[in-house]
């Protein structure tokens, strides 16, 4: 194990954030904090509460994953794509390095930092509605949990990526859509029975009942299957992650 | 001879259906500055990409100090620097910080004395902590040979390091490399400064169109291929060569003013020709006002052997 490799990396990684503190930090917590005036201070309080909870606490745990994936997956689509972009990427091509250790790097790096995020917005929202959190330690692992299966599918973003417009284009076209249909400002239950089906097929549904349930012990779909998702869906990203390497698809001719 | 770096059976065809390298051999000594020449699109970043992991070889196989550099690439791997052709840095990053990232990447632990006596050979010591974006071209090419030295590799390669690069700082340049040299350091670097080649390399190889057409000590090969012509301008025109000269490699001008003697191989020996000549051109009295003699340049060698062949 080059260890010495994998913290070269990650705190190069790390320091890209910092430099970028501002639009890496302040950006999503503004934007979250515009969330909560609008959803849960202006519109929630003429909402009736969602199985028992207040409007305003209800959408937190969505709003937290909303965040959580689009950071997740450009911070780490970011740190792979611009190495490319640059031609800096010949060093870690031609370092002593394992699949395992540029992940533990880059990807490492992306959870951090979306951790750490996930837990300012938590903050930040504690401001605005009072809530408590059920299951504390479930959270944190379904914190990085998710950040880490969103990070490794941002790698393969940022591998696959051509050009600066695919790099936004499956966080813009298909990641903030699946999430705000993904019962962030809803529970499934309140859509009528056909769509409750449709639902089922999006996989950011599992990811917000499940986190929501480690707040509020209440659930859409069946935790121990939304684990098994995200289980599948990171195991998928992988698989798929190795198999770059090995073919070195798009990294080496 | 200890060699270090075994290419065999090499072969490389870019997914465009375009063949690079057709079967390349190839063997780099311990120790030496080899020399890769060859025209623009001949196979030379593609051979050195292959040796250092970046590309990916369509057959053959290489090893770098005994170690495969597919089954064994950590070992391969870490004994390699590369400064790359192309200018590829990060653009925020300060000098200090990027030259320290490449040694963690290649595995090895913090050293700040090593990375201040790396930048101060290069000076690049004042610009420590100045951010890459801010530095010259050639500034910027010296980060990259800061970074490739940094886990102190055995051997270095330079892939064209003097493109681009003024006077000064290819002189610096070839000290730098001659320094690394007297440590034990292999170099292999590609040029097209053919004089470059000429005066710092060992041996020369010379690569055309994916294939290698010629591997040679460089003082063999100057010796070889190279020629020594000598023009004599004369005082008085001649009709014809006299009969006294005939046998020696000598043409007259179609003015009759020029006598130009060619003689191939080593240089010592060329020179006692033209002294011969001159003895016996007083000896028949022949006066002549000028005399030039010039050596072939590798650079004529090269443009022979690669002219061939096209
Ligand atoms: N990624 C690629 N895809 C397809 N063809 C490529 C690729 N990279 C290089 N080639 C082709 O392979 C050949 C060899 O290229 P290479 O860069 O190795 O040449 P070179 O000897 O380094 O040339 P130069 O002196 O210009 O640097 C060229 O014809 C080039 O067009
Ligand atoms: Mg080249």
């Amino acid at each position: 194990m080059n260890v010495y490799a994998v913290r070269a990396i990650y705190l190069f990684e790390l320091h890209r954030t910092w430099r970028t503190l501002l639009q890496s930090i302040a950006t999503p917590v503004i934007s979250t904090a515009l969330y909560f005036v609008v959803f849960g201070a202006a519109i929630g309080a003429r909402m009736t509460a969602v199985e028992g909870i207040g409007y305003g606490a209800f959408i937190v745990p969505g709003l937290i994953m909303l965040t959580l994936l689009s950071e997740s997956m450009s911070n780490a689509s970011f740190g792979i794509y611009m190495p490319r972009f640059t031609g800096t990427i010949y060093e870690v091509l031609s370092a002593p390095v394992s699949v395992l250790e540029v992940l533990l790097g880059y990807v490492g790096a992306a959870v951090t930092k979306s951790v750490i995020l996930g837990l300012i917005i938590l903050a930040t929202a504690r401001l605005f509605v009072p809530f408590g959190v059920l299951h504390p330690v479930a959270m944190i692992a379904m914190l990085v949990l998710i950040s880490l299966s969103f990070s490794l599918f941002g790698f393969i973003l940022g591998v696959w990526a051509d050009g600066f417009e695919k790099l936004q284009i499956m966080p813009m076209m298909v990641v903030t859509p699946l999430t705000f249909l993904g019962g962030t400002f809803y529970s499934i239950d309140m859509l009528p029975p056909f769509w409750q089906g449709v639902a089922l097929f999006n996989p950011v549904v599992y990811l917000v009942s499940a986190f929501r349930w480690t707040f509020f012990g209440i659930a859409d779909v069946n935790v121990g299957l939304s684990v098994a998702m995200m289980a599948a869906f990171m195991a998928l990203c992988i698989g798929i992650i190795v198999w770059i390497f090995r073919t070195g698809y798009r990294l080496r001719n | 001879m200890d060699s270090i770096v075994v290419v065999s059976g090499l072969e490389k065809t870019y997914a465009s259906g375009h063949r690079a390298l057709k079967t390349v051999d190839l063997t780099i000594r311990r120790g030496e500055i080899f020399a890769l020449l060859g025209p623009n699109g001949a196979g030379k970043t593609t051979l050195i990409g292959i040796i250092c992991g970046l590309v990916r070889p369509t057959a053959g196989t290489v090893t770098v100090g005994g170690h495969d550099i597919v089954r064994d690439y950590r070992a391969a791997r870490s004994r390699i620097g590369l400064v790359p052709q192309e200018l590829a840095t990060d653009m925020f990053e300060r000098v200090w910080d990027t030259v320290s990232f490449s040694r963690g990447l290649f595995g090895k632990p913090r050293d700040p004395a090593l990375v201040e006596s790396v930048l101060r050979d290069l000076s690049l010591w004042d610009k420590r902590d100045t951010k890459i974006a801010a530095l010259s071209g050639g500034m910027k090419r010296r980060v990259l040979i800061a970074k490739a030295l940094s886990h102190e590799p055995d051997i270095l390669f330079l892939d064209e390091p003097t493109a681009g690069v003024d006077v000064e700082l290819r002189r610096d340049m070839w000290a730098m490399v001659r320094r690394l040299r007297e440590r034990g350091v292999t170099i292999i670097l590609t040029t097209h400064y053919i004089e470059e080649a000429e005066e710092m390399a060992d041996r020369i190889g010379v690569i055309a169109q994916g294939e290698i057409i010629l591997v040679e000590e460089k003082a063999a090969l100057m010796a070889e291929l190279g020629q020594t012509r000598a023009s004599i301008g004369l005082t008085r025109p001649l009709a014809a060569l006299p009969a006294e000269l005939a046998g020696l490699p000598l043409a007259l001008s179609a003015d009759g003013q020029t006598l130009s003697l060619t003689i191939k191989g080593a240089s010592a020996e060329a020179e006692a020709g033209v002294a011969d000549l001159v003895r016996r051109l007083s000896a028949l009295g022949l006066d002549f006002k000028a005399i030039d003699v010039s050596r072939s340049s590798l650079e004529d060698i090269f443009v022979d052997l690669v002219g061939k062949r096209s």
